[in-house]
């Protein structure tokens, strides 16, 4: 049995009385003791979804289980068995760091000593605050605080909705760290995120851009389907180099990627001779080109552009 | 002339240093990336360096102008951008190009110009008259990056500018930028993507309120043996004594 099953599942709202879709026809899987991750830019659905799988929202139609449970049908047993991390923090800030976890232990049941080993190891870092009022802690640890509350009844699957986002990079990594961490107890982790480089982190991904599905696989899988060979290019004057690229024939894409840019090209290797030959005689110093293999934001970009291509042929 | 220039800068809270004796000049016309993890003291001294913010000591200048002296010189002189403050979500695109421009001096006819030029470049033309809020994120950002440069600042600062959008937009914003060097505008800018640091000239990376290093991004990778800024960032801010609590 799968931990989470969606299948065709559609969500649409109406803002302004006009009628948008938040989600297309989405169906995917999700391994138990899987590390999934859901990525993509703001306004994607990635937060629909969650709600959806959470029981907290009604699809419009398709049909999701979670622990093969249906989430309309048996959402009480739903909301037994998960952890849900809001993308808003969403713990009472007039409450304690204590008060919180143990409002959240009681509602389950439970206490904080007997599910204590499954959250020492985050709680331990901010326990030095118990007495210190949620709203009164920073970003970095009102996020423990929240995973702490998540965890703290013993879920089977854990439901992450953008946790990383506008946190540093060290406190990113930490993050990342700790959810590994929980992987080995067996619990099922969905995470999603706007930062394509925690693609990597996952076990299996799920790209998604304005409701739909771009691609799912492994990180490395779905970097082994980017369709062209890719170029990095570099000049000592990187933005004419951009211009001029983008201004040739041959060039099917060219995107600035920190102090190179990527190229695909229309056609065969050999047009890169004729984009060379043309660049010099624009008076480019320093003209290097150089193969690489595409990375996750690459094959994101393809698949956008691709699935924009596909969607307008349609209509 | 150097667009920035600041030596020893110091701002102190109590007996708490938030900016430590911090010196770096700034090139008229480069992107300098200020990186930093949170509660490294990047927020003080960009309030410092933007005249909000009276420093306890040390020297800086601002497109020419003493931090003590003439704060409200510099205020004319920059523009500033954030992606948690930017635009006025329910005013439209006009109203909001019309209330920053008035609030930098422009005149009718210039704010008349600017309008049209902004939103053709944008390729904005029918929703001129949209409120903001109902824009999709990358075109806020956009925009708010334009409407921060309406009074053609010699500076502009932009703090945490890009969350949340899709890598392409991300790429077109970062063109803009490059554009905007390329006409000579100084750009500073914090972000938490490591990967965007790489678009800088120079980065600087502030740890426990004093700057730890400060190079090109690649002389940093060489220095510190690492193959992104990324994990130029982690070795360094790991060090960090003081947390953000």
């Amino acid at each position: 049995m799968n931990a989470v099953e969606i299948k065709n599942i559609k969500k649409t709202f109406t803002v302004e009385k006009s009628s948008v879709t938040a989600l297309h026809d989405i169906s995917f899987q999700v391994k138990k003791g899987e590390l999934f991750g859901l990525i993509g830019p703001d306004g994607a659905g990635k937060t629909t979804l969650f709600r959806i799988l959470t029981t907290l929202m009604l699809a419009n139609s398709g049909t999701a289980s979670v622990d093969g449970y249906d989430v309309v049908n048996d959402y009480k047993e739903i909301r037994k068995r998960v952890g849900y991390m809001p993308g808003r923090f969403s713990l009472y800030p007039d409450l304690t760091v204590e008060e919180n976890l143990s409002f959240f232990a009681t509602l389950f049941n439970t206490s904080i000593e007997e599910n204590y080993d499954l959250v020492k190891d985050i709680y331990v870092q901010i326990e030095k605050f118990k007495t210190r009022k949620a709203g009164a802690l920073s970003g970095g640890m009102k996020q423990k605080l929240a995973l702490s509350c998540a965890l703290i009844h013993k879920p089977s699957v854990l439901f992450l909705d953008e946790p990383t986002t506008g946190v540093d990079a060290v406190s990113r990594r930490e993050f990342w760290d700790l959810l590994h961490h929980l992987q080995q107890q067996k619990i099922t982790i969905l995470v999603s995120t706007p930062y394509m480089d925690e693609a990597s982190l996952c076990d299996r991904v799920a790209l998604i851009q304005d409701g739909r599905i771009l691609d799912i696989d492994s990180p490395k899988g779905i970097n082994n389907k980017f369709k062209h060979a890719l170029w990095s290019a570099r000049a000592e004057d990187m933005y004419k180099l951009l211009t001029d690229l983008k201004a040739q024939p041959e060039v099917n894409s060219c995107y600035p990627f920190g102090q190179e840019h990527h190229v695909t090209l229309k056609g065969g290797d050999e047009n890169l001779n004729t984009i060379g030959a043309r660049l010099n005689q624009l008076g480019h110093a320093g003209l290097k080109f150089e193969k690489i293999s595409a990375g996750i934001e690459d094959c994101f970009m393809e698949l956008m552009v691709n699935k924009t291509q596909d969607l307008s042929s349609k209509t | 002339m150097k667009a920035i220039s600041v030596q020893n800068l110091t701002k102190q809270f109590g007996s708490f240093t938030a900016v430590d004796h911090i010196t770096f000049d700034v090139e008229q016309g480069e992107i300098f990336g200020f990186l930093g993890a949170n509660g490294a003291g990047k927020t003080t001294a960009m309030r410092m360096l933007c005249g909000l913010s009276m420093p306890t000591s040390g020297e800086a200048t601002v497109a020419g102008f003493d931090l003590y002296k003439n704060p409200e010189k510099i205020k004319q002189s920059i523009g500033y951008m954030s992606q948690k403050f930017s635009l006025y979500e329910d005013l439209t695109i006009r109203e909001n190009i019309r209330f920053y421009g008035g609030i930098y001096g422009l005149s009718n006819s210039e704010i008349k110009t600017k309008t049209d030029h902004l939103v053709s470049s944008l390729k904005l033309e029918d929703k001129i008259n949209s409120l903001v809020k109902s824009l999709p994120l990358g075109w806020k950002q956009k925009l708010s990056f334009s409407v921060a440069m309406i009074h053609d600042p010699r500076i502009v600062f932009l703090d945490e500018p890009t969350g949340g959008v899709d890598p392409i937009t991300r790429r077109e914003f970062w063109t803009m930028i490059f554009e905007a060097a390329h006409r000579g505008t100084t750009v500073f800018v914090t972000t938490h993507y490591m990967d965007e640091a790489e678009y800088c000239n120079r980065v600087s990376i502030m740890v426990d309120g004093q700057i730890a290093a400060l190079g090109a991004p690649l002389e940093l990778k060489t220095k510190y043996t690492a193959k992104d800024m990324g994990e130029v960032f982690l070795q360094l801010a790991r060090g960090a004594k003081r947390g953000d609590d």
